[in-house]
């Protein structure tokens, strides 16, 4: 389970290229190319609509793009790499079984993990004491962290979060940025896409800004909040509209 | 007429009446088998039909759909040309045997546990297609967990082909015939006696054909109160 390191180089580097997804005439991602480092948090910014969570589901191989490619290490992306990817959603899926048989299901598909894993993980996001409550009755926030201990469960070497922190409480929140950071030390890439810019500041090496499904700026955490290379990536900063 | 219909009813069970008993014990074999075996043919269909898309799916939904409301006695008819003895299958020797009563059955049964369980089975495919796929779920293991968990609303659509089968009576008068001791059951005894003006016995045998389906929605009521309080529906 702890051994991340060896299996996050397999997977990177990731090299994006010329990646395109239209929805009928409308450009969702617009030739996006980047390159993204092992062992990196990367968090994705830009207004809604900017193709941020399609561009973490065109990664994790969930929808189909109309042009371009990803590279996991050179390879292109099937269901042995997919294994090793974990998206943790937005809204969070939960099965209609209780927090431990959520658990479980995952565990089945890795028979190698053992009802150990599953309480140190459940501990580590505070919810062992709901082991037995419906998955389903959690409030957002334990919701969150169950899906979020779920997707660490099959230990993945690349964990993309599409916005893991939306609309939680400060608790949640603190504990999903610190198991991000925790993760991340123990040599797992992560990706996620956020809105609250303190939480990039806080946990993001580099910045991918995306606007009308253009990438339009790649570059490190401090370098972006400092000096925005785009005037698109400065007004967001300043919380203007993009137009 | 309606008091002593009770009465009746009551005598015929705390007396266990002989024949009343292999009326009933024939009905509920009848219907429990073919639904047994509807189960095993529709659910799946049901569930391939949610969550795959082919040519000609969204055709065979609409068949189905139809077929929910077939006309027991075309049913009947229809099984009845093909099991009488001129029929295709007449050498098998099933007419005015349970085994044809419980074929009519199954035609009756499958298209509504097929086409409920697609209902269901969509919409819950809709909630973890996503996460599925995402975690790289085999069909064979997301199957399971669609029925398993979507079981709550499936016993509804198990119940509801029971409940059918139970209570029908067209296709399988034509098909069993109605013989006494061999192919009589609460429905077809009930349209019997009625027919010779034996009403009490008709109304008592109602009175118990009423007294299944109360148990049935009953079971149902406190499963999906169960299922709702835990968020499982």
């Amino acid at each position: 389970m702890f051994d991340n390191q060896k299996k996050s180089k397999s997977l990177t580097p990731i090299v994006v290229s010329n990646l395109s997804l239209l929805l009928g005439e409308i450009k969702i991602l617009d030739k996006i190319n980047c390159k993204i480092h092992n062992e990196s948090i990367i968090a994705i910014l830009g207004p809604n609509g900017a193709g941020k969570s399609m561009f973490l589901k065109s990664i994790n191989g969930l929808i189909g793009v109309d042009s371009g490619k990803i590279y996991f290490n050179s390879r292109q992306i099937n269901d042995h790499i997919r294994k090793e990817i974990a998206l943790v959603f937005q809204k969070p899926t939960l099965l209609r079984r209780t927090v431990l048989e959520n658990m479980q299901f995952v565990l089945e598909k890795k028979n190698k993990i053992s009802n150990l894993e599953i309480t140190y993980l459940l501990q580590r996001v505070g919810l062992d004491i709901y082991k037995d409550k419906p998955a389903r009755l959690l409030s957002g926030g334990e919701q969150q962290r169950l899906s979020l201990a779920r997707a660490l469960l099959i230990d993945p070497s690349l964990l993309l979060l599409d916005e893991p922190t939306a609309n939680l409480d400060p608790y949640s929140l603190n504990l999903i940025e610190e198991i991000i950071l925790d993760e991340n030390k123990k040599g797992k890439t992560i990706i996620l896409t956020t809105h609250d810019m303190g939480q990039a500041k806080r946990l993001a090496k580099e910045i991918l800004f995306f606007n009308k499904g253009k990438l339009l700026e790649q570059t490190k955490a401090i370098n972006f909040f400092k000096k925005p290379k785009t005037q698109e990536a400065q007004s967001y900063i300043n919380g203007k509209i993009l137009i | 007429m309606i008091l002593e219909s009770f009465t009746h009813a009551f005598d015929l069970v705390l007396n266990l009446d002989k024949d009343f008993f292999e009326i009933l014990l024939l009905s509920m074999k009848v219907s429990c088998l073919s639904l047994l075996l509807s189960c095993l043919v529709a659910l799946p269909i049901g569930t391939y039909l949610a969550i795959k898309n082919f040519w000609g799916r969204d055709t065979v939904l609409i068949i189905f759909n139809a077929m929910m409301g077939l006309p027991p006695v075309v049913v009947g008819l229809i099984v009845y040309l093909l099991i009488s003895r001129s029929g295709p299958f007449g050498w098998l020797g099933f007419l005015y045997t349970p085994t044809a009563m419980i074929i009519a059955q199954m035609i009756l049964i499958i298209p509504i546990i097929v086409s409920l369980t697609a209902q269901i089975i969509e919409e819950i495919n809709e909630e973890y297609k996503d996460l599925f796929k995402s975690l790289v779920i085999s069909s064979h293991k997301a199957l399971i967990a669609y029925l398993y968990d979507a079981r709550y609303s499936i016993l509804t659509v198990i119940l509801a082909g029971f409940g059918r089968a139970i209570s029908e009576v067209g296709a399988v008068i034509i098909v069993g015939g109605n013989i006494d001791h061999l192919t009589r059951v609460m429905t077809t005894t009930i349209a019997l006696e009625t027919s010779k003006g034996n009403l009490s016995l008709a109304l008592a045998l109602g009175i118990i054909l009423l007294l299944i389906a109360l148990i049935i929605n009953l079971i149902l009521i406190t499963l999906k109160t169960k299922a709702k309080r835990r968020m499982y529906v």
